[in-house]
């Protein structure tokens, strides 16, 4: 269809920092207003989307065949986005889901998020935008139709992208044929939440065809005419910096076109991808490396105490009574360093040429991505075009990407396209890994057994921080870093007295985003210490908690699914034919979460043998990819809880290939995972990131039951 | 060198200079199918897996050379929309696929699997699955894996279930 003149009108635009006072748990959180808006915001969810919401044309086409294309500015990386964008377009379209098609939106439609897909945020932060412009088209095309059949727009009724009045049809794409210019009208009311037809139905994947069958282009399924190979020289060793590079053995090998040396780095552009390989691997660059790490350097600098405190929550007088007291319950725990280990290594397909670039790679920041490439090799940003692919993973790892500036050097070096990729040790060397953290937990009882007060330190490598995504003026003021203390303040605002305390820690290595921040390991620490209180306290961890919990929306819900979960899993303290239970709950921005692990001990082996999962995201635009995401996360947590870590062995990080890197696979998986949703917001809240939280405290609190040790420290290994 | 091989019922003939070349590359970067996946390059993750002569292969870890009068199959040659394999009908059925990057791999393992082993225990599957994936997509793999035996039986009758 034709693209012209678009009227200057605009759709209301949800936005701003609202729902500040949301943040229910505590009534002191930051001192700061604005630190205390963009928490609330944080902790809530509510959180605008930021992209170009002006004019549906830039979302949507119709083809001559009466489909209808979302360029979709979100990306998909798993968590099944396309889908519940797609419910949500062809709902108010009116439209059949076999008529929507998802695409990425390439930077230059301008259809461009401002900021990242990430942070379980895309269904809930388009939740209206979405609609309203689905449903902006559909009356933009109403009145075409209208016009072309000689009717008024009010008796027209439509159905599967069909307009009928009176015995006579139109589709949408005779409505739009030869359309030169689009009025925009006023955003219509949006339809009653009971009359959608897709919108919180089970419907099977938009991509799950297109995946089954091998189809869709990932980063590295890229190609173009003429495409070169390319490999850039990394580092082994911790904190090196690129001094030099001896390239005369390479230079001459077997299909190499060039090498190219920067400031920063040196690359070899072959004709093959093992030409490139090989011919990398006879670089000899030079390093300067100021220090030789090891993990015990690690582990000494993020212990707490170390550095500056920065209280991130207040209530009462946690403080002075957990110091006055004789009975303190005092309780550390430990989290190491996880890699993202995403299947499709990073890196880009790039072509450069006089005065545009277009780059073809996974990314979750394509404004970034776009903006960094364009500034290194000198093109304005509306001349680099950046075409977003399939994500083989993302977890927060494709939120870095100077993968993507490498590749685009490379590229303007020879004048033609350059794929480059990381090798798999590469990635494991070069991760942008999840901080280590050390927890210091301190609790009262009082004479009921109830806790009186009680305070969580936790010390962290950055998440947020230094992050291209966060522009370092916000460190300041936001004061602790939102990613670390993510998941980590006390939920149970019944508890009379409590703080938690964020100490920031720069290590050495970069630390960065990681699938669902600090929650996995802050909710490993806090509940596991909940399950030591409720033992010192001689009550039912399930009671036990409910009882601390306010009375209010985000009480109620965090209420419903420990209930939930502690019902449908039959919880038990009692160890039954050799099997224990553990539970466990977290609030990850605004969706609770409780878990119940279901644990024996075989050949001196953790096993998980069933995981019940109680989850409130909200209105659950796609409950079978909600429960996707569970099962998933679920799985990822253990993995995390149970088997994966990084060391750092005489300045390098190691192990650099899966195996050694061990994660739970087929045979560690439970046999059963039920999952039990419930709803009880009418808007969606984010669901790909929340169900991480409670499995590893879930599957250690087991393991006390069954064995009476109390494991402190990720991965979970039995003495 | 020249390698002739058959690569999903297609016959195929390439001078390729080095007889060490990964079959992958081979397959991705000359005969440009993409459904065959790179993701560790030690045949350590299995995102890389096909068919040699109807056994589960890690590509990225098998020369060339190797392959001379053999017959290959990629997910490409499994099956496609109007008849798909009964793996992959089971994976669409479970809604298996979450980034997908790494499912190609699995359902080529899984259908090697059960040409041997047309109806195997949980135990058979967690020894022969031990491909990677970071989405943990494994509890709705494992059901898909059970759900294609039957589709198998189903299909073909006759064939005794040797494990039941």
């Amino acid at each position: 269809m034709s693209k012209k003149k678009i009227s200057r009108r605009k759709f209301l635009v949800r936005g701003g920092l609202g729902a500040i006072g949301v943040l229910a748990v505590g009534t002191y959180v930051f001192r700061n207003p604005i630190r205390r808006g963009i928490a609330g915001a944080l902790n809530t969810g509510d959180t605008p989307y930021m992209g170009n919401t002006s004019s549906p044309i830039i979302w949507f086409e119709v083809t001559s065949d009466n489909n209808i294309i979302l360029h979709s500015p979100k990306v998909e990386m798993g968590q099944g986005t396309f889908t519940g964008l797609a419910q949500m377009a062809a709902d108010e379209l009116e439209v059949s889901m076999e008529q929507m098609q998802v695409v990425h939106a390439n930077s230059i439609s301008g259809n461009m998020d401002g900021f990242a897909t990430g942070g379980s945020t895309s269904i809930s932060t388009l939740w209206i935008p979405l609609r309203e412009l689905a449903a902006t088209m559909r009356e933009m095309i109403k009145n075409e139709a209208a016009a072309k059949m000689g009717t008024t727009a009010e008796k027209l009724s439509i159905s599967n992208g069909v307009f009928s009045s009176e015995g006579k049809t139109m589709t949408f794409a005779e409505a739009v044929k030869d359309v030169a210019e689009w009025e925009i009208p006023d955003t219509p009311v949006l339809k009653d939440l009971k009359k959608y037809k897709f919108i919180g139905k089970p419907i099977p994947r938009v991509d799950l065809k297109d995946k089954v069958f091998g189809t869709p282009m990932y980063g590295m399924d890229a190609t173009l005419p003429d495409m070169l190979f390319g490999s850039v020289v990394r580092p082994t060793a911790i904190g090196a910096k690129f001094i030099d590079a001896d390239i005369s053995k390479a230079e001459n090998m077997p299909g190499v076109v060039k090498i190219v040396k920067e400031k920063d780095f040196v690359g070899v552009i072959a004709n093959s991808q093992t030409e490139a390989e090989n011919a990398k691997n006879a670089i000899e660059a030079q390093w300067e490396v100021e220090r030789t790490w090891q993990t015990s350097d690690i582990e000494a600098m993020i212990a707490v105490g170390e550095g500056e405190p920065f209280v991130i929550q207040k209530e009462g007088s946690a403080k002075s009574i957990l110091e006055d007291s004789e009975d303190t319950i005092i309780s550390e725990y430990k989290s190491p360093i996880g890699a993202h280990a995403q299947l499709e290594p990073n890196g880009a397909l790039a072509f450069v040429e006089e005065n545009k670039a277009t780059i073809m790679m996974s990314t979750q920041v394509v404004k970034i991505t776009r903006d960094e490439i364009a500034d290194r090799i000198g093109l304005d940003s509306d001349q680099v075009n950046i075409v977003p692919t399939f994500l083989g993973g993302g977890f927060g790892r494709r939120l870095h990407t100077p993968n993507g500036i490498q590749a685009a050097v490379l590229s303007k070096a020879v004048g033609k396209p350059v794929k480059c990729f990381f090798t798999r040790k590469e990635e494991f060397q070069n991760d942008t890994f999840r901080p280590p953290t050390h927890h210091v937990l301190k609790a009262t009882l009082d004479t009921e057994g109830m806790i009186e007060a009680i305070e969580h330190n936790v010390s962290s490598g950055d998440v947020a921080f230094g992050s291209p995504m966060l522009p370092s003026i916000a460190e300041p003021i936001l004061g602790a870093d939102l990613g670390a203390w993510r998941g980590g303040m006390i939920q149970y605002g019944g508890i009379p007295n409590y703080r938690t305390i964020s100490w920031r820690k720069k290590l050495p290595f970069a630390t960065s985003w990681w699938r669902s921040l600090g929650l996995l390991a802050n909710t490993f620490a806090v509940e596991s210490f909940m399950d030591e209180l409720a033992i010192a306290a001689k009550k039912n961890p399930v009671e036990f908690r409910l009882a601390q919990i306010q009375d209010d929306d985000r009480g109620f819900r965090l209420k419903e699914v420990i209930k939930a979960a502690a019902e449908k899993s039959g919880y038990t303290e009692e160890v039954i034919d050799g099997r224990a239970m553990g539970f466990a709950a977290s609030t990850d921005v605004n969706t609770p979460c409780a878990q119940v692990a279901e644990v024996s001990i075989e050949n001196n082996q953790i096993k998980v043998h069933k995981v019940t999962c109680a989850m409130d995201p909200g209105l659950a635009v796609n409950p079978d990819q909600v429960r996707a995401q569970c099962e998933g996360s679920i799985i990822m947590g253990m993995s995390a809880s149970m088997f994966e870590k990084m060391e750092v062995e005489d300045g390098e990080l190691t192990p650099t290939i899966y195996g050694p890197y061990q994660m739970a696979t087929m045979r560690n998986t439970p046999k059963e995972i039920d999952v039990v949703l419930l709803q009880n917001s009418d808007v969606p809240g984010a669901v790909g990131e929340p169900p991480l939280g409670p499995i590893g405290a879930s599957v250690a609190n087991a393991v006390f039951r069954l064995t009476g040790q109390r494991l402190r420290e990720m991965p979970l290994k039995l003495g | 060198m020249k390698i002739s091989f058959v690569l999903n019922g297609v016959s195929k003939s390439l001078e390729i200079a080095d007889g060490n070349t990964p079959l992958l590359w081979v397959i991705r970067d000359i005969l440009d199918l993409k459904g065959t996946k790179f993701g560790c390059g030690k045949a350590a993750c299995g995102a890389c897996t096909l068919h040699v002569d109807g056994n589960a292969i890690r590509s990225c870890s098998y020369p060339i050379q190797l392959v001379e009068g053999k017959q290959i199959t990629t997910i490409e040659g499994l099956g496609n929309e109007e008849n798909p394999h009964p793996v992959q009908q089971a994976w669409i059925e479970e809604i298996v696929p979450q980034c997908g990057y790494c499912q190609p791999g699995f359902m080529m393992a899984t259908a090697a699997l059960l040409d041997k082993n047309p109806n195997p225990t949980d135990e058979d599957i967690d020894n022969a699955i031990t491909n990677v994936c970071r989405c943990a997509t494994y509890y709705r793999m494992r059901k898909a894996i059970h759900r294609a035996a039957e589709l198998n039986a189903e299909i073909n009758p006759n064939t005794d279930v040797q494990n039941s």
